[in-house]
């Protein structure tokens, strides 16, 4: 019987098969949403464990690997929803522009709290798509959207990054 | 005019978030998989709870029926 059947059945050897085969894939791939490798490591334990959870679910004849990366998407979008939650800043960001224009970490500092205040669905796209520079179709696979919900996403993230930029006092 | 303001949101996210070092995960995740596993497979469903604690209330409150329960088990 292939692997994936296996899998699908509930076999505990197939699936630490292929936890060793994507484990690496699907990290790299978390690391790049939340961008904090020990958040990433408990994501991608939490990711595996919805993936065992959701096994009756998958179809071997379909993509193991796409399956994981929209499982882990998944996951990242709830801990991204999460932590926005807990660190809920002031709606007020207007603290001013950066004390010293040398002083460009505090710029760097500013652009990342405007960015994590997105809601999470936009700072997913916006991180795959304009930091990491993956492509339309890439993220749309992993999230399960269409092509212009992709578009969309990224124009809103966009928009609204450049208006809370502005009122922090970063020229965008 | 827009792709060049995308392309200056672009690069200020690029300074905000530098490139993530991806050396892999620092440890061996399985435990971890097994582990949380295992917390799911000793957890009981709430509905189990609500159906254990609707039974010891009816055997409170009809204690006659406990040898016939005793009967059919």
């Amino acid at each position: 019987m292939e692997l994936l059947e296996q899998f699908v059945l509930g076999n505990l050897d197939a699936f630490e098969t292929l936890f060793r085969q994507f484990q690496r894939d699907v990290y790299s791939w978390v690391l790049r949403i939340v961008r904090d490798p020990a958040a990433a490591e408990d994501l991608t334990v939490e990711t595996f464990w919805r993936i065992y959870r959701s096994r009756a679910c998958f179809d071997p004849a379909q993509s193991f690997g796409a399956w994981a990366r929209r499982i882990a998407t998944n996951v990242a979008l709830d801990h991204l929803r999460k932590v926005r939650a807990e660190v809920a800043l002031p709606e007020d960001l207007s603290q001013g522009p950066p004390s010293n224009p040398a002083l460009q970490q505090e710029t760097r500092d500013q652009i990342a709290r405007c960015f994590r205040r997105l809601p999470a669905k936009l700072q997913v796209v916006a991180t795959l798509a304009l930091i990491e520079e993956r492509s339309e179709g890439e993220i749309a696979a992993a999230l399960g959207i269409s092509l212009g919900a992709v578009k969309s996403r990224v124009f809103r993230a966009v928009r609204r990054l450049r208006e809370m930029l502005t009122r922090a006092g970063v020229q965008a | 005019m827009n792709a060049q303001n995308d392309e200056k949101i672009r690069t200020l996210l690029k300074g905000a978030f530098p490139p993530v070092d991806d050396a892999g995960p620092q440890r061996d995740l399985w435990p971890a998989v097994l582990r949380r596993l295992d917390e799911e497979a000793v957890r009981v469903p709430w509905f189990d709870w609500v159906c254990a604690a609707v039974l010891a209330a009816l055997l409170l409150v009809f204690p006659e029926v406990i040898p016939a329960l005793f009967y059919y088990l």
